[in-house]
């Protein structure tokens, strides 16, 4: 089995007007606030790795692409 | 005009969902199934790994761990189910209004004059099968046809994640050579029927002489010949268009056998309010009950009879349902499974006959809606009837928000 793993984080969200949501930043498990560069790609689609499934934001941190999921409102990554 | 029916069914869907996830067990045979404490231990779903090995939906827990060492049993979550159940419905309305759910996993879309926006029924199929598999991350398989007997037929003939086109060119090499027990209600009985009449498959079914038939299986019979020819033209609801309720009913398999009158009593009670609060809340009254019981040699009956006059009052159900359990079970078992039905049911608002002798019913009524009003603010064990808590291990169940999944009718 990989060992990919699911790992809910506490992320900081701008809700738009119209409902939109942009992730800005998550808070990492050792205390860091990871700031989210970019957000590549957006779309509903299920995690086969980690197991699951919501909007996956593509984004952009530390240079890296990171699958982060909104599980209504429960946010994880694909580790 | 032709028509362009899709149906859509969720692969395995309770067991791909736990799967999706549980990678770790994906690999595995994996059942879900009920809680046995609970003596509601029957698999309710299996993957495809566990049905290599022989596992059925419907057997007994156990018996399924010895066909099939190595077994992962996932307790069911109804809940996670309705959301995948509601969001593959979400798909499917970007193409089409009509919509008609078939249980939780199954549904009919009629796409008809779609083509011109999404493309014929078949690439429609593909998008959807394409665009569930992407976004929930389970499979399924869609049947493309002209009328909805051949749709689910299509769909049940390649699994999974697969699209069968049954056409008006190609339905008879395709659909006739079929056991006529694929077809749409066509079960156990009048399979047995059909044999005994060297009707085989649904090709020897469709070239039968109708009349026959109808002499067979009155007005049933003309409706298969009508399903095996191709002839079924009943339509797809529209979304959100719910059919008429026929029957409001609750049933449980206890936690313990039901050993005396009293026993009986305390899960009537329970059931009949269930059934009661869920009369009102459609806004009915029904005329008849009726009552299901099975003993622990799993053999059951129905029993039904009229009331005086329309009611969803609990305890006029209750009343009715305990004079039937009385005059018709003679104790020689013990119960497992009992069900209260409230069926020929009327609008609650119509003007009824009143009964000279009989004290006014308003009271009565406005009690029951202030215990549902009560209910709904602060929980529904925070008024209760006192016979609930002789027994709370056997009581403590809600038939209402516990049993969100209903069946399908057979006949609609």
């Amino acid at each position: 089995m990989s060992a990919v793993e699911k790992v809910f984080v506490e992320v900081t969200a701008k809700h738009d007007k119209e409902g939109k949501v942009r992730p800005l930043s998550i808070s990492w498990e050792d205390g860091r606030e990871l700031k989210i560069d970019r957000v590549i790609d957006v779309r509903r689609t299920a995690s086969l790795k980690a197991g699951g499934l919501g909007i996956r934001y593509t984004c952009k941190i530390l240079g890296r692409a990171v699958y982060l999921f909104d599980d209504e409102g429960r946010w994880f990554i694909e580790m | 005009m032709s028509r362009t029916i899709l149906h859509v069914d969720l692969n395995n869907c309770y067991a791909s969902i736990e799967c999706l996830y549980r990678p770790e067990i994906r690999n595995s045979p994996v059942v879900v199934g009920g809680d046995p404490e609970a003596r509601h231990g029957i698999v309710l779903a299996k993957n495809y790994l566990a049905k290599a090995m022989g596992v059925k939906t419907g057997e007994v827990l156990w018996q399924a761990k010895q066909k099939c060492p190595g077994l992962v049993i996932v307790p069911p979550d109804f809940k996670k189910y309705l959301r995948f159940s509601r969001m593959a419905r979400e798909i499917y309305a970007d193409y089409t209004n009509q919509i008609e759910a078939f249980g939780i996993d199954e549904n009919w879309l009629d796409v008809t004059g779609a083509e011109h926006i999404s493309g014929d029924g078949e690439k429609i199929a593909d998008t959807i099968r394409q665009r569930v598999k992407s976004e929930l991350g389970v499979t399924v398989s869609v049947g493309v046809s002209w009328n909805k007997t051949f749709a689910k037929l299509g769909s049940d003939m390649k699994k999974p994640d697969a699209i069968t086109v049954i056409s008006e060119n190609n339905f008879k090499q395709k659909v006739w050579p079929l056991p006529v027990g694929d077809l749409l209600y066509v079960g156990r009985a009048t399979k047995q029927k059909f044999a005994n009449r060297a009707i085989f498959t649904i090709g020897d079914l469709a070239k039968r002489n109708v009349r026959d038939l109808k002499l067979l299986l009155g007005v049933w019979g003309e409706t298969l010949w009508q399903f095996a020819n191709g002839f079924d033209n009943a339509p797809i609801r529209q979304l959100g268009e719910e059919s008429i309720v026929k029957s409001v009913g609750n049933s449980t398999t206890t936690v313990r056998d039901l050993v005396n009158i009293e026993d009986v009593k305390l899960i009537i009670y329970v059931l009949a309010e269930s059934v009661a609060v869920r009369l009102r809340s459609h806004g009915l009254k029904c005329t008849t009950v009726a009552i299901s019981v099975r003993n622990n040699e799993l053999i059951s009956f129905e029993r039904q009879g009229k009331i005086s006059t329309p009611t969803f009052v609990s305890g006029d159900i209750a009343a009715k349902a305990m004079e039937l359990f009385k005059a018709n079970y003679t104790w020689d078992k013990p119960i497992r499974s009992l069900g209260v039905r409230g069926a020929d049911l009327v609008t609650a608002d119509r003007h009824i006959q009143l009964n000279l002798f009989k004290c006014d019913q308003s009271d009565r009524e406005s009690l029951e809606r202030t215990i549902d009003s009560l209910r709904e603010r602060f929980g529904s064990y925070c008024i209760q009837r006192c016979a609930m808590m002789i027994d709370s291990n056997l009581t403590g169940f809600n038939p209402k928000n516990d049993h969100v999944i209903h069946p399908v009718a057979f006949t609609r």
